[in-house]
């Protein structure tokens, strides 16, 4: 199989999410915004803060993943580029898999470089910081893949994002769950952390059929 | 495969379920009500298992089996729909998605009700068995969101038959994941185990009684469902017909 292809959808995803918006700053800004939100909302106890911390991040990061989900397919399904994608040789579920990864590179791993400023916010231990950064990097991984199953799914839908929420919040309750368990446990290599590295791997695998089959429904 | 395009036909559908979705509801009626009569006054209540609590056992484990069997059933109708085109299969699928959601709710207001006095809280986080079933009450509405949204039913078919299948899939990596949180409070399984029932006879048979009239009803009311929708389509095409003047 020839890699350009893939590599130009990846581009023009990467290309897409500056021209249309602010580029990575929405999201960034959102997910800080929905991390600061729940200090006000629970109180501003430290040792409460401290506890809670982590997981308010894998909170943020998932419903951060949710709302920027909306545009990923249907800009390139209303100017009809994905009927030219589906005319080329390449395998639908390619462009879907390499469009996720570029929308990851630009709305999911700059918010996992944010965690470490965000989390000497939330009292967290500043020497846990890259490691935790790097398991929300992973984490988000799952979570925007299985958000495109549903961005997929509900691409032809007007104002779909709703939509996409429900469709995609059961699959990402193994990851919370893994990743939660990865935190507390707090090393690279524990058995947690293995799993949520495997949940992101499972992602990986399932999601792009599912997605390839969703564009070409929405296509038809 | 001839069985599979046997009962694809609609009209041989609406034939059987004509005369045998009846018996289904009969049958259950009278399973279902021998089932709460054994299960209020006839066993003695268990103390182990919070007293006279445990009678709401003949709902809730129907309705914890039901639940999980109805998803299975419906990923397998969106399966045959989506390989085979068989419009009979994505009806079903369609029927079993509401209904599995009720029992899934019934299953969790019954375990909210026995777990109260028993483990002395409506809900326990962090416990296998009821996160599983609550996730699961999430992809039935997932899925029946997405339905409804759809313009067109084809659209509808397709869409929805894709989640049921990635569902599936997704199934024993929640059962996996939420059983890692290592559950205390809810027992371990007692009817279907390696050793065989662990459960005494004298609540075990109530017990499958009561799960085979609610496997009736579920059956008779998916059958209602689906006839439903098939006089729903038909009279649809019928005003299109009529509408172009045919």
């Amino acid at each position: 199989m020839n890699a350009r292809p893939v590599l130009s959808a990846f581009r023009q995803a990467l290309q897409e999410a500056w021209a249309g918006g602010a580029g990575i700053f929405l999201p960034a800004t959102f997910f800080a915004g929905a991390a600061v939100l729940v200090p006000l909302g629970v109180g501003v106890d430290n040792a409460l803060l401290r506890s809670i911390g982590p997981g308010i991040l894998w909170v943020a990061l998932a419903l951060s993943s949710l709302v920027t989900m909306e545009r990923l397919f249907q800009a390139d399904l209303e100017d009809g580029a994905l009927d030219l994608w589906l005319q080329t040789d390449l395998p639908i579920s390619a462009y879907a898999a390499a469009k996720t990864l570029a929308h990851w590179c630009v709305a999911g791993l700059p918010l996992a470089l944010m965690t470490p400023v965000l989390g000497i916010l939330l009292q967290i231990e500043p020497a846990k910081l890259p490691m935790f950064a790097a398991g929300y990097a992973i984490g988000g991984i799952a979570f925007f893949f299985w958000g495109g199953v549903g961005a997929a799914l509900s691409a032809s839908v007007r104002r779909g994002g709703l939509l996409i929420a429900l469709i995609a919040l059961p699959f990402f309750f193994p990851t919370a769950i893994f990743g939660a368990r990865a935190l507390q446990a707090g090393t690279a290599t524990s058995p947690e952390a293995l799993y949520l590295i495997a949940s992101a791997l499972f992602s990986l695998s399932v999601a792009p059929f599912a997605m390839g089959a969703a564009l070409r429904l929405a296509a038809d | 495969m001839g069985m599979l395009s046997y009962f694809a036909n609609p009209a041989r559908f609406m034939r059987l379920s004509n005369w045998l979705a009846p018996v289904f509801y009969t049958a259950s009626a009278v399973l279902i009500v021998y089932g709460v009569w054994q299960g209020l006054w006839a066993v003695p209540k268990d103390e182990v298992q919070g007293g006279d609590i445990m009678r709401v056992m003949f709902i809730h484990v129907p309705g914890a089996y039901i639940s999980m069997a109805a998803y299975g059933a419906m990923a397998v109708s969106a399966f045959i729909w989506y390989v085979w085109r068989h419009e009979l299969a994505d009806v079903a699928a369609k029927s079993i998605a509401p209904l599995g959601a009720g029992w899934t709710i019934i299953c969790l207001s019954t375990g909210s009700i026995w777990g109260k006095p028993t483990f002395n809280t409506w809900w326990q986080w962090g416990d296998a068995r009821m996160m599983s079933v609550l996730f699961l009450l999430f992809l039935y509405l997932g899925y029946m969101a997405l339905r409804a949204a759809m313009d067109t039913r084809q659209k509808a078919a397709r869409a929805s038959a894709i989640l049921a299948m990635v569902g599936i899939l997704n199934l024993p990596l929640i059962k996996f994941s939420v059983d890692i949180f290592s559950s205390t409070l809810h027992q371990g399984a007692s009817v279907i185990t390696m050793e065989g029932p662990k459960m005494s006879a004298v609540y075990l048979w109530p017990l499958g009684l009561s799960a085979l009239g609610h496997t009736f009803l579920f059956g008779a009311m998916v059958m209602t469902l689906m006839r439903a929708e098939i006089r729903t389509r038909r009279a649809g095409a019928l005003r299109a017909q009529h509408l172009a003047g045919s």
